[in-house]
């Protein structure tokens, strides 16, 4: 059985659903799939708590935005991108201001702008602390509207359709019965999110596990600067939960075990009471969660029962000021640490939060591969370069959302429809899927047990420091954990809802992530932004200045080449914070 | 707390495709670790015990909705419900309730999906302003309004906990109903009317008879049933309005 | 795909003494129930207006049917269910109602204090009616 329509779109968080209302709305005709395999309000954009940046105050500019996100990149921003990004921002959260989104105000009635780490100017938009929640239920309900977008709930797609050298729609399995059908359209957009579940300590939830990239990957697309894995410097401990970078922007400090604030050592500023823009605590988060990594090592950080923390201090907040800016970091700080942020010390420390690489594409969301598109986490157009700015990525998702929905919407009204040849694609993939059920792997291995063996080889050696010994290892040792992939056990053999027959397809996509990731990091010599390699401790611009792409050989591993930085006006630079 | 100290979950196993019939409730034995929640619990079975134990979990911090499951008999989010709290156990873990069962602790959402859809739950205005002219203001007391309404997670607990959704599955429902209503409320929309008809029939808020325990269940403190009695306050006078003065304008 | 049918859902009914399994549940139908009892007490209102209508005969007898220990003991039990209705009507008051003065919303306590002051004040002006 064949589901047919004209844009297909895999992922239903902040990027596809806004694709999906751009297809709409550019061209009510046309037929829009979205293939998620969780509803859409279970999507990661839900987690999302502080901001989204959009210059609108009179005192800031579209420059001023362009250079703290370029700056924060370490110069490995596509600066054209940077550019269209930064004008259309502002216009992308007011249309989700007409869609009803809850914009905190102030107390005039206009949208309200606050501080945030790397910026220079008050520019990040927020609803309360739950800023993601809203955005995404905003996008989500106003998506019910239009009824050319039919939904795919609890469908995972395992495999793009690829016929004539374009892409033609996708091979997508219902978790409901266990049925798997071909979804073909003229044009796919890929906004499955990042892939931060490759590590063992992370804020992303369980659903991040890179699926898109690896379904493009595969399919022949490169993925871009994967080795730029950004860890977010305030994560609480045992469950990675996110304790957003907006507690220091309303002013909270992070302190060592000796209650000194320690970022003053690391040429980030001098500590005032308030919070300071691009100083101190609202430095950069790659340049936080280094700090932190050296205070470990100088033994002033706090043992917790897993492993070194430090504390964020929001006493001298008040109760009064983290109700109404922070409600939800007092939840979470009471529901997960049995601690209140209003008279105790919460213990933090840096997790794994965001994909500063993804699937390479242009700055209209088109990947190499004719009529696939690609926006959101998944994809690396590059805005956020070497390290992203906090509050710099909901914005994404809605910017290349839409402009690769319109590019997606464009190119499926010009295009063919998909010969009958993808009939046998689908039916190759159903064969595989069915066998690797039938399949009762002799083990010995469980899934559980790889994907703690895989997070456990990227946190050493790809963590926030990282070297070339560490990274040569960890090559060989995932493309001996790729085989034993191939046989894991698997108790579950039924149709209906076999989530663990999911769990597998979803870690043999995260090998092949974690591959490109340690390759890439392997091969950039030097160090950038999230990047750090203690044998190559400086920045190498004239090697360096450039994205590296990973595509797939033959053999399954990847081969690393290099695609230049495009600079316009803003020549490289150093990075200065705290001065 | 011992190193060893272990807790019972007792889950409800359902496999149409193992040809079972009906539920039946199996013993897993779990570590009974100071930060576990439930959740993690099931993961522990999942991973180390029985892979063939379903469920939904996504975000594990309580935002997405994907984790309820009846508690001992309660609707809950088992990402937020900690073992501890439940020791010496056993704990019944059980698929939410009101909803048909899929298969172990998975139920079918397509019913809540569909309400969802039939409310409007976006905003509807008579003249649309292009974006060039900037937002709608709103002041924060305006935005108050309707905030408590717009946190909901949609997490179905009060599906499960209400006994009228239970006894007739025609019931719109709380959290459709509340968020129909976080729109009326939005100093932004004018799709009140709009709404109404939909939500003053008799499987609207009528069928409602206040029992509250929509509230009670609810993670984040939207309270559904109050919702649901304004909107029958509000359908209520509309009613009267339009019986007493026919003459006006709509 | 395929149709629910197909895919074999388990659908849990609802018990027939669903409520007796949970204390809330329990106590709302008691809340239910008690309009029972608001209409008994309609009722006598109504016989009592009869009565009068019918002469002094018609009177005396309806008081000395009011007397019955029987017709006393069920009035007390519908007194206490009649005050149930009445409290639990009264506290769910201001989840129903959002009061507004001058532009300001009314704290709930504040909306909930005034129904019970208005009940007081009533209940206060029917007594002095009936024993002045």
């Amino acid at each position: 059985m064949s589901l047919s329509h004209d844009v297909v779109i895999v992922g239903a968080g902040g990027a596809g659903l806004r694709a999906a209302i751009a297809v709409a709305e550019a061209d009510p005709r046309l037929s829009v799939a979205v293939v998620s395999k969780v509803y859409p309000m279970r999507s990661h954009t839900v987690s999302a708590e502080g901001g989204a940046a959009g210059a609108i105050s009179a005192s800031d500019s579209l420059d001023e935005h362009a250079y703290d996100t370029i700056s924060g990149g370490d110069w490995l921003c596509d600066q054209d991108a940077v550019e269209a990004f930064v004008a259309e921002a502002p216009r992308e959260l007011l249309r989700l201001e007409h869609w009803g989104c809850p914009w905190s105000r102030e107390p005039d009635g206009h949208v309200a702008v606050r501080a945030f780490g790397g910026m220079k100017q008050k520019r990040t938009w927020f609803a309360a602390d739950k800023t993601g929640f809203h955005l995404l239920h905003t996008l989500f309900q106003t998506s019910l509207k239009y009824p050319s977008i039919t939904r795919y709930d609890e469908w995972y797609a395992s495999r793009l359709i690829v016929d004539d050298g374009r892409v033609c729609g996708v091979v997508a399995l219902e978790l409901m019965s266990g049925l798997v059908e071909t979804i073909t359209g003229r044009a796919v957009v890929i906004a499955t999110g990042g892939g931060g579940r490759v590590f063992p300590f992370t804020t992303n939830a369980a659903i991040k596990t890179g699926d898109g990239m690896a379904l493009a990957y595969r399919a022949g697309a490169p993925l871009k600067d994967m080795e730029f894995v950004q860890y977010h410097p305030t994560g609480l401990p045992f469950t990675g939960i996110l304790i957003t970078e907006a507690a220091r922007a309303e002013g909270g400090w992070l302190l060592n075990k000796d209650g000194y604030r320690y970022l003053q050592d690391y040429d980030l500023g001098r500590p005032e009471p308030g919070p300071v823009l691009r100083s101190m605590e609202l430095g950069p988060r790659d340049r936080l969660s280094q700090a932190f990594v050296h205070e470990m090592a100088k033994g002033r950080t706090i043992d917790s029962p897993y492993g070194a923390v430090v504390h964020l201090d929001l006493r001298h907040l008040g109760r009064k000021t983290i109700d109404a800016k922070l409600p939800m970091v007092r939840e979470l700080c009471r529901d997960y640490e049995r601690i209140d942020p209003v008279d105790e010390l919460v213990p933090v420390r840096p997790v794994v939060h965001y994909m500063m690489g993804g699937v390479h594409t242009d700055i209209d969301g088109a990947t190499a591969l004719p009529g696939l598109y690609a926006a959101g986490e998944t994809a690396c157009v590059s805005i956020n370069g070497a390290n992203r700015l906090g509050s710099n990525s909901l914005p994404e998702c809605l910017v290349f959302g839409a402009r690769a929905g319109r590019a997606a919407a464009q190119h499926a009204a010009g295009a063919a429809p998909p010969s009958a040849a993808v009939e046998a694609q689908g039916a190759d993939e159903r064969r595989r899927l069915d066998e690797d059920l039938l399949r009762r792997g002799d083990g010995p291995d469980r899934i559980s047990a790889i994907r703690t063996q895989m997070q456990g080889i990227l946190e050493d050696a790809a963590g926030i420091y990282r070297d070339g010994d560490s990274l040569t290892k960890a090559t060989d040792k995932l493309r001996e954990l790729k085989e034993r992939a191939a046989t894991a056990v698997i108790d579950d053999t039924s149709r209906r809802f076999n989530t663990e027959r999911v769990a597998g397809l979803e870690l043999a996509g995260m090998l092949e992530l974690a591959e490109c990731i340690v390759h890439s990091a392997l091969r950039r010599e030097e160090s950038r932004g999230a990047h750090q390699r203690t044998d190559f401790p400086e920045r190498d611009d004239k090697r360096f200045l450039a994205h590296s792409l990973a595509q797939r050989e033959p053999d399954g591993s990847p081969r690393v080449s290099y695609l230049p930085v495009t600079i316009t006006r803003w020549p490289p630079g150093k990075r200065i914070y705290g001065r | 707390m011992g190193a060893d100290e272990h807790i019972t979950l007792r889950i409800a196993r359902y496999r149409p495709d193992e040809g079972e019939a009906e539920p039946t409730l199996a013993d897993y034995d779990v570590p009974l670790r100071r930060d576990w929640a439930i959740l993690d619990g099931l993961n522990y079975i999942k991973d180390e015990l029985d892979g063939t134990l379903s469920y939904r979990w996504s975000c594990r911090m309580g935002i997405c909705g994907s984790c309820g499951m009846m508690v001992d008999g309660e609707p809950r989010l088992t990402c937020a419900t900690f073992l501890t709290d439940l020791a010496p156990g056993p704990v019944r873990i059980e698929p939410l309730a009101n909803f048909p069962v899929i298969r172990d602790l998975i139920v079918d959402l397509t019913d809540f999906m569909h309400k969802l859809g039939k409310v409007k739950p976006w905003l509807i205005r008579d003249e649309e302003r292009p974006v060039e002219d900037g937002e709608y203001l709103q002041t924060p007391a305006q935005l108050d309004e309707f905030k408590q309404f717009s946190m909901c997670i949609n997490c179905m607990l009060c599906y499960s906990a209400c006994p009228v959704y239970g006894l007739d599955n025609s019931f719109v429902g709380p959290a459709a109903i509340a968020l129909a209503h976080r729109y009326d409320l939005d100093s932004r929309d004018e799709g009140d009317r709009q709404r109404l008809t939909i939500l003053a029939q008799p499987e609207g808020v009528w069928d409602c008879t206040f029992v509250g325990e929509c509230s009670a269940a609810c993670p984040k403190g939207v309270d559904p049933a109050g919702a649901i009695q304004q909107v029958k306050l509000a359908a209520a006078q509309e009613a009267a309005k339009s019986l007493l003065l026919p003459w006006r304008s709509r | 795909m395929i149709s629910p049918l197909e895919a074999r859902y388990y659908r849990r009914r609802m018990p027939l003494l669903w409520w007796a399994r949970r204390r809330s549940y329990a106590f709302f139908m008691l809340r239910e129930v008690s309009s029972v009892f608001v209409a008994w007490f309609v009722v006598e209102i109504l016989l009592l207006v009869r009565a009068v209508a019918r002469g002094a005969a018609a009177y005396e007898g309806f008081l000395d049917a009011m007397a019955h220990p029987a017709v006393i003991g069920v009035n007390l039990v519908a007194l206490a269910f009649v005050l149930l209705h009445a409290v639990t009507f009264a506290n769910l008051t201001p989840r129903a109602m959002i009061v507004r003065v001058r532009g300001r919303r009314v704290p709930a306590r504040a909306v909930l204090a005034s129904v019970y002051v208005g009940w007081l004040v009533v209940s206060a002006f029917l007594t002095w009616l009936v024993l002045a």
